[in-house]
Order: structure tokens, then C-alpha cells, then sequence
């Protein structure tokens, strides 16, 4: 058999269901991948015991109705893992280890899939490039010295480089698609409450969504089926009925009405990008969906209302890290005022720290109203111009990101310019709309780019469907030879 | 607005986090930075919008109150950096 790993998901399923490998014999391939990509550094920890348990457990015994029968899955390092080391990228929960199990990883075990090890992260998902993690800068394997994306970077690398079928990130201003973009791979944030927040690591409270991350559209399918679904742990979480996202995947596009926003050409935006998006607009015109010029005016807005809004409630969320009942202690300070202060200095990195400033200025006696109150009256407008559109369009097509995926240190210096990078990405959250990631073509430096399509509130499977046809007729192919 | 190095002492005092008087002046400037970006908001006229609740336009759901778990005092204190009796510790509060 040629090497089952450079397969997708649902080929690998397939193959697990016939018999023609063992869940055993996926997971070593896995491992082995896995053990000669330390250079990536996409894992902070590995479980290959307990995954080759899970495994052989699976073969002695298999089921094959699951969704995943016998997959083994890494998943980013911001999901609760019963007995696993959990760090969030930092050193504040460098020895934190829950004692219980997040929805989300729980729905997929017990949809029949196990866990490989726990994927790098930007310290508590906050950056762009997986460079604010405290394990080190993951890499990008489609070209060493390039950052994978962020934050959900570990995911997007070691999905690209075959060290797991498929995974799960976190995504609250861009952290899915950005990097799915940046690896050629595909993303999905799912509605807002669609995934149980329970156990995840919290950022920004009402931004927050779980989703997948995958080779192909059908993949995504697969996994958003198995993580998502109502949770009354969660107090967000829909109560809705489980959808089959995979099994009602169709790739007839006909008819359906795509809105072209025009506040998304920017300023400086590479002419590659506007290539890229006329080419994802012909292909979708080609299967015979419609084009509409639509407008959402308030878009230049969204990243400033970002910049309040995720730092106010990180700034709150964070609060609970003092060192007293888990997480690192400083053993610094002559009492409890200065151990909390030193505790929290020396376990939280710079951009944290810069976040958790912002938000506690912002909600501070006497600027509330000037810069939160504010950002939440301007994310309802932000909110209205989508709601507006979605009475004419069924999807909102539109470019992933401003760029393709830039060198490691390229940005760390200039914390805004780094934010850009999230300015097609954070609309969205703030309207809590779901929004997929399409790996679309190579720029002439033959780096990964990517398209985005916007859906309706709970409209995933349209998005799906979209993303499905376009993928059968867009032809890309992820050009990643293994150098590392 | 521009917030100067007092300013951010304050708030990182509000916020427990002791900042190294090194980095006082790369704060600052990034911190002015990003909220001379975020200050573009000023540009539009919201006295007339209202400020959003809920993006899912539904209220929070209520239950019962009842106690739905419990008993698990050990899983509670097994990650606490110092512990005594089943209690957190905490460095000496009153003389």
C-alpha cells in the first residue's frame, strides 16, 4: 500500500472499513510521521501509548457505523484532555492537567476516534503566526522559515504534513481559516453555539468557536458532524438537532446567489489576491451560481471593535490565572498581592500580557463607555450589514487573508500590522457567522492561498455544498514535499 | 487619547501583573499604537444604535437550581501548586 497517510480522512475511513489497514497500523504511520517532524514543532505533547491502546482496543473490537472508526487525531493544545497535559501555549498551564474532558474532543472519541497528541498553539490562541507560543514557533512544512499561521498553527502544520488525518482548532478572530489558508488546507468556523465551548481554554468568551480543520471539503463534513451539537454544559450552545453534514454533502451549486463584497479590496492588497478571488468568482459562475455586488460598509470597522471587544473579555477570562488553585506560582513576593503579580508576570508572554492591559483599560471606571460600549454598539452594525445581505445572497465569497504566509519574524515587532492580517477573517466573529476556508491556488512564489465563503446563521451545509463544488472544479493541489 | 507610562502602571496594577520597568517604554509605545488604531471607531455616530447582547438573538437559558455534581473535592485541589487539609494555600494574608 502507498503511504496511507498522504490520504484524506475520508479515504483513510474507507480504507479502515474494508479492512485494508488496521487502526493499529494507521496510528504507528502517524507516529512515525510524527517522530521524524520535530523540526515542525507542531506537538507539545505526544499520547502515542495510550493511542496505540485505543488502537489495538479498536481492532480487537471494531465498529464501523462511527463516524471515525479507529482515527487517530491530534488536536490543538486549547481543548481540556481528561489526565493529558493541557497548556494553551503557556507556560501559566505548563503543568495543568484537567480532570476532565472537553465537549468537543469527547463528542469526536466517542464518535470512535482517539487521541494523538495535543497540537501547539499561539499562548491562549492569541496571535496570528504561532509565534507568542511558549514551546517555540511552529513551522509551516510547505517552506521552512515560514509561519504556519495562528493561532491555531500547530493544527494547520501538522495537518499540511500528514502527522494527523485531520484536527480541530479554535477559532476567535481568524484562527481556523487564517492558517488553514497559510497551509492550503480547509478550515470551517461554525456558527456561534453550533460547538459546546465547555472545556475549551477560554479567549474571548463571545467570540469563541470550535471547528475543523481538513484536506478536503467531505472531511470537514465528517468532523464538524462528530464535534458538534447541543451541550447544556455550555450556556451558548444551540439546542438544535444534530445535522448529517456528510451524508447530505451535494455539489449542485445551481441558482444559489453569492454576494461580492466590495469593502473586501484593500488598500496594498497583492494583485495575486484580487487574482485569486476573480478566479474563485468564474468557477462559481461556471457551475451557474449567480454574482451579486453587495455592500457591508461597516467592514473597516470590525478590526478596531475586534481589538476592544476580545481583549476586554480576555482581560476577564484571564483573571482566574493567580496561581492559587492551578497553573504556575511564582515563588517571588513577600505576600498574596505580589505573589498573584509575579505569578502572572512571569507566566504570561509579552502579547498576552499587551491583551489582558488592553481589556482591563478599556473596561476600566470611566473609559466603559468610550471604548467597550461603544465596540458593541458598532458590532451591531457590523452584525445588521450581514443580516441585511443574507435577505438577497445565500453566501458571501471573499479572499481569506490579505497575504500568503509570511516569514517568521516579519511582524513581531509592529503588534497592528500583525492584527491586519485578521481583517477578512474577524467580521465574521463579531456577526457569529459560520465561514469556511478554501485552499484556492498558489501565488508565484508557490505559496498556499485561500477563499472564504460566509454563510447564514446555521447555514453550514450551504457553505459546505459550495465549498464542495468549487473544490471539484478548482483543481488545487497542495505541492508539499517533505524537506524536514 | 494618548496613555503614558503612569497610566499603564496603573492598569497593569488593576490587572496584577507587576511590569518590569524596562519594558515600560516598548509597552507604551505599542499600547499607543494599537489604540491609535482602535480610536478609528470615533470616526462614526452611534448615539442611535444599540449596543449588542447576543449574537444568537435568544436569551439565556434557565434551569433548575440543583446540584448536578459534586463530591469531587480531590479532582478539584489535584491541580493546585500548594495544598493542606484540602485547602488551597495561599501566602500569609493577615499578621
Amino acid at each position: 500500500m502507498t503511504d496511507i497517510t498522504n490520504q484524506s480522512l475520508s479515504e483513510i475511513i474507507d480504507n479502515i472499513k474494508t479492512k485494508r489497514i488496521s487502526s493499529t497500523d494507521l496510528t504507528k504511520a502517524y507516529i512515525k510521521n510524527i517522530e521524524s517532524a520535530k523540526k515542525l514543532n507542531a506537538f507539545v505533547t505526544t499520547t502515542f501509548d495510550q493511542a496505540l491502546d485505543k488502537a489495538k482496543q479498536f481492532d480487537a473490537k471494531p465498529n464501523f457505523d462511527q463516524l471515525l472508526p479507529g482515527i487517530p487525531l491530534a488536536v490543538k493544545d486549547l481543548f481540556c484532555t481528561e489526565n493529558t497535559k493541557t497548556t494553551a501555549g503557556s507556560n501559566i498551564l505548563n503543568n495543568f492537567i484537567p480532570t476532565y474532558e472537553s465537549t468537543v474532543t469527547k463528542n469526536l472519541w466517542d464518535s470512535g476516534s482517539f487521541l494523538l497528541g495535543k497540537l501547539n498553539c499561539d499562548e491562549f490562541a492569541m496571535g496570528s503566526s504561532n509565534e507568542t507560543s511558549y514551546f517555540g514557533n511552529v513551522i509551516n512544512p510547505v517552506k521552512d522559515q515560514l509561519v504556519p499561521g495562528g493561532s491555531s498553527g500547530g493544527s494547520s502544520s501538522a495537518l499540511a504534513a500528514d502527522l494527523t488525518p485531520a484536527t480541530i482548532g479554535t477559532d476567535t478572530g481568524g484562527s481556523i481559516r487564517q492558517p488553514a489558508s497559510f497551509t492550503g488546507t480547509v478550515g470551517l468556523k461554525p456558527t456561534y453555539g453550533l460547538c459546546s465551548r465547555w472545556g475549551i481554554v477560554a479567549f474571548a468568551s463571545s467570540l469563541d468557536q470550535a471547528g475543523p480543520m481538513t484536506k478536503t471539503i467531505k472531511d470537514c463534513s465528517i468532523m464538524l458532524e462528530a464535534m458538534s451539537g447541543f451541550d447544556k454544559k455550555d450556556s451558548t450552545s444551540i439546542n438544535k438537532k444534530k445535522e448529517q453534514y456528510s451524508k447530505n454533502l451535494k455539489n449542485n451549486i445551481k441558482g444559489l446567489k453569492i454576494g461580492i463584497p466590495k469593502e473586501y479590496r484593500v488598500d496594498n492588497m497583492p494583485k495575486e489576491i484580487d487574482e485569486l478571488w476573480k478566479k474563485g468568482k468564474k468557477i462559481l459562475k461556471d457551475l451557474g451560481a449567480q454574482l451579486i455586488d453587495i455592500s457591508l460598509p461597516h467592514t473597516k470597522y470590525a478590526l478596531p471593535t475586534y481589538y476592544i471587544v476580545a481583549p476586554a473579555e480576555a482581560s476577564s477570562n484571564l483573571a482566574r490565572y493567580d496561581g492559587v488553585r492551578y497553573g504556575y506560582r511564582s515563588k517571588k513576593g513577600k505576600d498574596l498581592i505580589e505573589m498573584y503579580e509575579n505569578t502572572r508576570s512571569e507566566g504570561f508572554g509579552d502579547e498576552v500580557k499587551r491583551r489582558i492591559l488592553i481589556g482591563t483599560y478599556v473596561l476600566s471606571s470611566g473609559y466603559y463607555d468610550a471604548y467597550y460600549l461603544k465596540a458593541q454598539k458598532v458590532r451591531n452594525l457590523i452584525k445588521k450589514d450581514f443580516d441585511d445581505n443574507f435577505l438577497k445572497v445565500d453566501a458571501i465569497l471573499t479572499p481569506s487573508t490579505p497575504s500568503s504566509a509570511f516569514k517568521i519574524g516579519e511582524k513581531t515587532n509592529d503588534p497592528v500590522s500583525m492584527y491586519l492580517n485578521d481583517i477578512f477573517t474577524v467580521p465574521v466573529n463579531l456577526a457569529g457567522l459560520p465561514a469556511l476556508s478554501l485552499p484556492a491556488g498558489l501565488d508565484k512564489q508557490g505559496l498556499p492561498l485561500g477563499l472564504q465563503l460566509i454563510g447564514k446563521a446555521l447555514d453550514e451545509q450551504k457553505i459546505l455544498n459550495i465549498g464542495y463544488a468549487f473544490e471539484k472544479n478548482c483543481a488545487f493541489k497542495n505541492k508539499i514535499k517533505k524537506w524536514w | 487619547m494618548s496613555l503614558d507610562k503612569e497610566k499603564i502602571k496603573h492598569v497593569a496594577k488593576l490587572a496584577r501583573i507587576s511590569v518590569n520597568e524596562a519594558k515600560v517604554d516598548s509597552l507604551t509605545k505599542d499600547l499607543n499604537s494599537i489604540f491609535k488604531f482602535i480610536e478609528q471607531l470615533n470616526e462614526l455616530n452611534t448615539d442611535k444604535v444599540e449596543p449588542l447582547t447576543s449574537i444568537l438573538n435568544q436569551s439565556l437559558r434557565s434551569r433548575k437550581d440543583e446540584i448536578n455534581d459534586g463530591k469531587i473535592r480531590e479532582k478539584i485541589l489535584k491541580n493546585s501548586p500548594k495544598e493542606s487539609e484540602e485547602f488551597f494555600v495561599v501566602p500569609k494574608v493577615v499578621e
